[in-house]
């Protein structure tokens, strides 16, 4: 099970089935073609969006994914919210 | 589609909108019909980009969802799936200039296709149920569609395909390079990497300024009336410097974190701002003199830094677990240093009164 350092990118290996459309979906280029299957080739750039473990059909890629926005978790802990997403109407 | 479709358009506000300005609310018996959009940009349509842009009625900004028939688009014409935000249906339509194709509009709420895409909105039920409210399958022959990569965050494409028959192809990150995409059949790695250039950083610069200039122009008025016009000149400048600054510079300001590019654009004003006090402050003691400029140093970094950790949200890299890293380690010193920087100022003016 390969992790990145700074997030929480989970990605094993064994599970993947080459399709890569996990290189496909990150546009930071967190994956790499690699042989048999697909690498962890720069998991530190990941932003936790979510978009490689939702299109993985293998299930082989794990992150806590959300909205990398301080405005939207500093409303969250004030206004006592649990789900940190960027709701409100005047942003995004 | 019927001119009076568009009479609760909430675009344009007027009734002689264009085919393509269909926006708005429209009426149930036409839900399912094959709405027309073409690929030019009238100056009204632009107009309306320079409003967004700058903030004015946000989340006002809708397109009608559905289908929508670009040029001469037939039933072997490809398919390709935006939001109904305006500036992002307008960014699709202009860059397909030429090409007949079907725009499959998905409700997002006026919001983007990326945000909506993180919020579930722009997602795999969103555009299973609009392929079928759209009858999709009885328009084309064809069982593919095109969404952008950044919709990704709310479409499995395993899933579209096994609830609906069409296969899902990603295509670029921006909507500028899809006629070579499609040309080529495959999208370059360039065009799968999220850029934020230059421009992509200024045109934010208005919508932030927006929200947080009320509160700057506030609290730079409060430092005028308890400090003066040097405090409120340095408060002012470390607004501008995050709003501005920050965005413009955010590639080479020497820092990971972004509460650390803003401390080091605030430094530089509050430093100027200490300067100038200095300079200007004759007749008082050193150490007065010397508090002072030292509740500048103090309490003006933190309010760019502020700044610039809000501007997370805005840009394509933080994770939330950064984010949330970020949070913890900035925001106490924020708060400390703005703090200790007012006692420090309160003190030295209450000497002064002492002695005066």
């Amino acid at each position: 099970m390969a992790k990145a350092k700074v997030n929480t990118l989970e990605f094993d290996r064994d599970a993947c089935n080459n399709c890569g459309m996990c290189i496909t979906v990150c546009p930071h280029g967190v994956f790499a073609e690699d042989g048999r299957a697909v690498r962890l080739a720069d998991p530190d750039a990941c932003m936790e969006c979510g978009a490689c473990a939702l299109n993985c059909s293998q299930e082989a890629i794990r992150v806590d994914s959300g909205v990398g926005c301080a405005n939207a978790m500093i409303m969250a802990a004030l206004t006592g919210r649990k789900e940190v997403t960027c709701g409100c109407d005047s942003c995004c | 589609m019927k001119e009076e479709d568009n009479a609760g358009c909430s675009c344009h506000g007027q009734k002689s909108a264009t085919p393509d300005n269909a926006c708005g609310p429209a009426p149930a018996s036409n839900r399912n019909e094959i709405k027309t959009a073409t690929s030019v940009l009238t100056f009204q349509d632009k107009l309306t980009h320079v409003l967004a842009r700058l903030g004015i009625r946000r989340g006002g900004w809708r397109v009608e969802p559905g289908l929508y028939r670009l040029g001469d688009a037939g039933e072997e014409s490809p398919v390709l799936v935006t939001a109904n935000y305006k500036l992002s249906f307008d960014a699709l339509r202009s860059a397909l200039s030429g090409m007949d194709a079907f725009i499959l509009v998905l409700d997002t709420f006026g919001i983007n296709v990326w945000c909506a895409a993180g919020k579930g909105t722009f997602g795999t039920d969103e555009l299973v149920s609009r392929i079928e409210s759209s009858r999709l399958a009885d328009v084309v022959t064809t069982r593919r569609m095109l969404v952008p990569q950044l919709g990704t965050t709310g479409v499995a494409a395993h899933e579209v395909k096994a609830r609906s028959g069409f296969k899902v192809d990603y295509g670029p990150v921006r909507a500028e390079d899809i006629p070579e995409f499609l040309r080529a059949g495959k999208a370059t790695p360039e065009m799968r990497r999220i850029r934020f250039d230059l421009r992509d950083r200024v045109v934010l610069i208005p919508v932030e300024a927006n929200q947080a200039l009320p509160i700057a122009a506030g609290v730079s008025l409060a430092a005028y009336i308890a400090d003066g016009t040097i405090a409120s000149a340095g408060i002012a400048g470390a607004a501008i410097a995050g709003l501005v600054g920050v965005p413009v510079l955010l590639p080479w300001l020497p820092a990971d974190e972004y509460s650390a590019k803003g401390f080091i654009l605030g430094g530089i004003v509050a430093l100027a701002t200490a300067g100038t006090a200095l300079l200007s402050d004759d007749g008082s003691s050193l150490t007065l003199r010397l508090m002072r400029a030292a509740s500048y140093v103090l309490a003006i970094p933190p309010l760019t830094a502020f700044i610039a950790l809000n501007f997370t949200g805005a840009t394509p890299y933080p994770s939330p677990s950064g984010v949330r890293k970020e949070i913890f380690r900035y925001v106490p010193v924020m708060a400390g240093m703005t703090v200790t920087g007012i006692i420090v100022n309160v003190a030295q003016k209450i000497a002064r009164m002492r002695k005066g």
